[in-house]
């Protein structure tokens, strides 16, 4: 120490200058799948977790003791001009049952639009006990001008579901994709 | 190597010697502060009543966005990377930083950071008008076309103190005098250490989130974009994992200030000299932990909520310890009252105050009401300026003799301390009940019922404006004409190898390190 | 003919109009200018109680740290003559300011994380709405049972421009109104589903203890029960853009009884509003309602006589005295990369149709012209989404 030591300064600019490459890495790369991780555990509601994959149903029992209602809201985003409603408000519907409810969207422009819905769950604490097995919302929708289309989505509420639960709200926004999503 | 300094424009394009670039830092960092000052009083100006007056509602939200940006990267971090250039060397009983050329280098980036940010104002669309937290979906898809001109000026910003952050590290592990252990090093040199340590760990990070935003704009990803599978509420993760930290890069740098200035002027040692550097220590970890606490009403999980309330309530406890550190070093001293100490004063005091509100803020149901209100901004006004600024300019007073051998006048010091004690606790001390009463914050206009403190708090904010004017004058005129100083220790309670080299210091310090005991 | 407009504005503007008797009602007068105000639900007191715990145990913690600094720096001053002692660590006194603070801690997250938990606790409301924050307003929608029944409504300012811009004196409301409120019934559970159309924006009103993010792609929850009649006043709370301050909410609360009636009276006014759109209005009449829209919607940007602000002037504009099919197009689908965002969402077609009308007929634009709702729905059906 005190004299200027060359080869120590290199060693430790070497290390710091590798530890900010480091941040920067982390924040580009592992922040966003960290968070699409820690939204899975958490249930925190993130159109991250929009899990394009379907649920796969295996032992199903029905909870004949129970009725959750389930409610549907529908969002467009900016500037989509598309109508889109589900055709009911809410169901009833005791858990492990699959059930269908069908949302319809029509193109009013004259125009071939791209759309993606994303879902979204409240109260937190039903995320990861609403399952579905089938959606629209895993795939975009392509919708030629004037074209209607009913879109089903089929899900199951978990019996693990905690009793306290006893509303769940799915809401869909859609977006209008066809900018980034031109053929 | 007994040279002096070059001569001309040279010997500061040029610059490699710690003291030059000190000042230039110091200089810089001045300029930005009249500069973010001079929006500040747009804004003020535009809020001393009701109504539209002055500016448009988007140049006001340029005006917000700038006052942060600036302020915070412009001013008060190269004022205290200024402050470590010309201070840590001559702590240490260092010859100059570790790596000089870099040193240059790093200053040199600012100016063209800062020309590249303030030239976006005269682009079409405007500057940056999406706040300095820049939140997504607002700062991407809806940004004006500036916005890639502000992320680049962003990048070169925080390469520069990415730089002054390695040599800061590498002189303070590498050039310290014989005998000079860790734990007998000065504690500005400690917590510049630690914030060191903070910036190159995060500064990375706000580099990435504007890379993620440049990478939306531009290159169709969609990091934040919900229509393509990404959340703005990532944003805001990502920014506050900077954010918060950042924070306390401000903060702790003004910590090791008042903890020199202090001791000197109770005549006194520093009290819990160890506990200050584990306090600093803790404070610099638990703020990678509770970042999120800037984003209760985002709709987190209850249990998130939980987590980051109680991890934000611990800073509170090291953050106790160094106000009753200070308040026990002046306890049983022999206390005057120079200008310095006037500063430092009035940082316990306000700094505290601004924790309290802090501490308010931390209890998530309350911030369910305080979020985004004047009450927030009320706090980290009281944190920053009284806390950062406040202490900067404690710090200058302090050393300004060693640094030019001439000593300020005190009746002026007195005079700028008073006007900007006053000038700042009217404004904003009432924006807590602006805030508390329901007055969003980044507004440009608002109802009646906010009307009388909005006017208070522009005239505060115009006094406190002009006292930094006196502030400038009574600087400049103690280098070209204030009274000489010579002797070593300026202060008779100063401690430290600062105070060994004469006044003005020269231009080459401790070429042959001291021997401390 | 006039007269028919005239019946039917009321109609469409009764909500707003409503401000007979505030005196006996709750409202902006009964807020605190100093302090948090405690609102009308228990969710609120709670956390002004909170609040309050949190002052008084800052006041007391300060009072104890600055009586001794003062005393320091009073009895311990240089001038008198003091040497100072050379102490400077105290192993007690350290452990004792290091753990005590812990303990204060621990007695404050007690409380908090109890009210917390109320915060959170959204089950079992009886009245679901869905909250849309966009640029720059609120879109307001009550879920019913049906599709059918559930009802929609934007909430625009009602400040006048003239007010901002000094011409006229400021009212008590001075912007906190707006064109169409939303009504709560009193004592009632109500859930806000709360979401973004754009960017960001926070949906706050401090009455009534709900403060939340609107973020676009999600859907938050908050609620609410009022226990005192009253209209309650917040604003957007997250910067979302130029009129962040602008955008006003005015929540109603009242009894049951009214509120139903209010509720009746917006489902007959859509129904009404379907059958308007399928009728032809005079010129006069359009204009008389484009002028209304024009108020709420387009003079923050082109400014009350149409002499441009933010926006381009729409006095002599090429626009406004172009083809009309053009000035529709701009109107619905905006100017992508300018501040003109597309209104054919956040307008029906009616007031799309009355809107042009008026900017073409206003502001010395005498092209004579006029649009119907149903042109409108036509133009759309063959022409816009480009």
């Amino acid at each position: 120490m005190g004299k200027i030591d060359k080869q120590g300064d290199k060693y430790i600019v070497a290390k710091l200058f590798f530890g900010a490459v480091g941040m920067f890495a982390f924040a580009m790369f592992v922040m966003p799948p960290f968070y699409n991780l820690l939204c899975s555990v958490l249930d925190i509601n993130s159109p991250r977790l929009s899990n394009k994959k379907a649920y796969v149903a295996e032992d199903v029992k029905i909870d004949q003791t129970r009725l959750v209602k389930v409610q549907f809201v529908t969002i467009n985003s900016a500037n989509m001009p598309w109508e889109f409603r589900s055709q009911v408000t809410s169901v009833e519907v005791h858990p492990g049952e699959p059930t269908r409810v069908v949302f319809f969207a029509r193109n009013p422009t004259d125009k071939k639009m791209v759309g993606q819905a994303v879902p979204s769950i409240v109260p937190e604490s039903a995320v990861q006990f609403f399952h579905k097995t089938e959606c629209f919302c895993f795939t975009q929708q392509i919708l030629d001008a004037k074209q209607e289309i009913d879109m089903p989505v089929v899900f199951i509420v978990d019996q693990a579901l905690p009793a306290d639960v006893r509303t769940i709200t799915l809401s869909y926004t859609l977006f209008d994709v066809t900018a980034s999503k031109t053929p | 190597m007994a040279h002096g300094p070059a001569k001309g424009l040279s010997r500061w394009l040029f610059a490699t010697n710690h003291k030059d670039i000190g000042s230039m830092y110091l200089w810089f960092s001045f300029a930005m502060f009249i500069l973010g000052g001079s929006f500040a009083m747009v804004i003020r100006a535009e809020l001393f009543q009701p109504g539209l007056q002055l500016v448009r509602p988007e140049f006001f939200n340029q005006m917000t966005t700038m006052h942060g940006l600036v302020m915070v990267f412009g001013a008060i971090m190269p004022s205290f990377v200024g402050l470590a250039n010309w201070m840590i060397p001559m702590m240490i009983g260092a010859p100059d930083m570790a790596l000089p050329r870099m040193n240059n280098f790093s200053f040199w980036l600012l100016p063209f950071a800062f020309l590249i940010l303030a030239s976006t104002l005269f682009m079409a669309g405007g500057g940056p008008n999406f706040g300095w937290t820049f939140y997504a979906p607002l700062s991407t898809t809806y940004a004006p076309p500036s916005v890639t001109f502000f992320i680049f000026a962003v990048h070169v910003m925080g390469a520069s103190s990415i730089m002054g952050s390695i040599n800061i590290i590498a002189t303070v592990l590498n050039l310290r005098a014989p005998g000079m252990t860790l734990m007998k090093m000065p504690l500005f040199v400690w917590t510049w250490l630690i914030t060191a340590f903070l910036l190159i760990a995060v500064m990375p990070v706000l580099a990435g989130a504007v890379t993620m935003m440049l990478m939306d704009i531009h290159f169709g990803t969609s990091f934040f974009s919900a229509a393509g599978g990404g959340d703005p509420v990532l944003f805001q993760h990502v920014f506050w994992f900077f954010g918060h930290p950042e924070v306390y890069i401000i903060i702790l740098p003004a910590f090791g200030v008042v903890s020199q200035i202090i001791p000197t002027f109770s005549r006194k040692p520093l009290f819990g000299y160890s506990s200050m550097v584990y306090a600093t220590a803790s404070i610099a970890f638990l703020s990678f932990i509770v970042w999120a606490h800037h984003m209760y009403v985002v709709g987190m999980p209850i249990a998130g909520e939980m987590y980051f309330m109680i991890a934000t309530m611990l800073i509170a406890v090291p953050t106790g310890v160094k106000v009753f550190n200070w308040v026990a070093t002046m306890f049983r001293g022999s206390i005057s009252f120079e200008t310095p100490m006037l500063f430092c004063i009035a940082f316990i005091i306000l700094f505290t105050t601004g924790g309290f509100s802090g501490l308010m803020l931390s209890l998530a149901p309350s911030d369910f009401q305080y979020h985004d209100s004047y009450f927030v901004v009320a706090h980290f006004h009281y944190v920053m300026v009284a806390g950062a600024v406040f202490s900067m300019s404690a710090a200058v007073y302090y050393w300004l003799p060693k640094w030019c051998g001439r000593m300020y006048s005190e009746a002026m010091g007195k005079t700028h301390f008073w006007i900007s004690f006053i000038g700042f606790n009217l404004t904003f001390f009432p924006q807590h009940f602006v805030g508390l009463a329901g007055m969003p914050r980044r507004i440009p206009d608002y109802n009646l019922i906010f009307a009388d403190w909005n006017m208070v708090s522009s005239i505060g904010a115009f006094i406190y404006g002009s006292s930094q004017i006196l502030f400038l004058f009574n600087v400049i005129r103690t280098i070209v004409a204030g009274k000489p100083s010579t002797e070593a220790k300026t202060w008779d309670g100063a401690e430290g190898l600062e105070w060994t080299v004469p006044s003005p210091a020269p231009y080459h310090t401790f070429s042959v390190p001291p021997q401390v005991s | 003919m006039h007269s028919k407009a005239k019946r039917l504005l009321a109609l469409l503007l009764g909500p707003a109009l409503l401000s007979a008797n505030t005196n006996v009602w709750a409202d902006l007068a009964d807020r605190s200018t100093l302090n948090m105000s405690p609102g009308v639900t228990l969710l609120g007191r709670d956390i002004y109680d909170l609040h309050m715990m949190a002052i008084w145990v800052s006041v007391a913690i300060g009072v104890v740290v600055f009586t001794v600094m003062f005393y320091s720096l009073i009895a311990h001053r240089k001038s008198s003559g003091r040497q100072a002692d050379h102490w400077h660590e105290h192993l007690g006194a350290e452990l004792a300011w290091t753990l005590i603070p812990f303990l204060i801690l621990g007695w404050m997250a007690w409380p908090a994380i109890q009210t917390l938990l109320k915060v959170y606790d959204t089950d079992e409301p009886v009245i679901d709405i869905v909250v849309t924050g966009y640029q720059w307003k609120w879109k307001y929608e009550y879920i019913g049972a049906t599709p059918a029944d559930s009802i929609s409504f934007f909430s625009n300012l009602a400040t006048p421009q003239d007010e901002i811009h000094g011409k006229k004196e400021k009212s008590e409301f001075y912007l906190l109104e707006v064109d169409e409120p939303i009504h709560i019934p009193v004592q009632t559970k109500v859930r806000f589903l709360i979401t973004g159309n754009d960017v960001i924006h926070s949906w706050w009103v401090p009455e009534l203890a709900v403060k939340k993010d609107a973020v676009p792609g999600i859907v938050n929850e908050s609620w609410t029960k009022a226990e005192k009649v009253g209209i309650y006043r917040g604003q957007c709370a997250e910067l979302c853009g130029k009129d962040h301050g602008f955008m006003p909410i005015v929540v109603v609360v009242e009894e049951r009884a009214d509120y139903d009636k209010w509720l009746n009276g917006k489902k007959a006014e859509a129904k009404k509003l379907h059958e308007l759109m399928a009728q032809t209005f005079t010129l006069e009449e359009q204009i008389a309602r484009g002028e209304k829209v024009y108020n709420s919607t387009c003079v923050s940007c082109h400014g009350a006589k149409g002499e441009g602000g933010v926006g381009k002037p729409i006095a002599g504009s090429k626009i406004a005295t172009g083809p009309l099919e053009e000035h529709l197009k701009v109107a619905i689908s905006g100017r992508p990369g300018t501040a003109m965002p597309a209104f054919g969402n956040s307008l029906n077609d009616l007031d799309l149709a009355a809107v042009v009308t008026y900017q073409r007929n206003a502001f010395g634009n005498n092209m004579g012209d006029s649009l119907q709702a149903v042109d409108v729905y036509k133009f759309k059906s063959k022409k816009s989404g480009e």
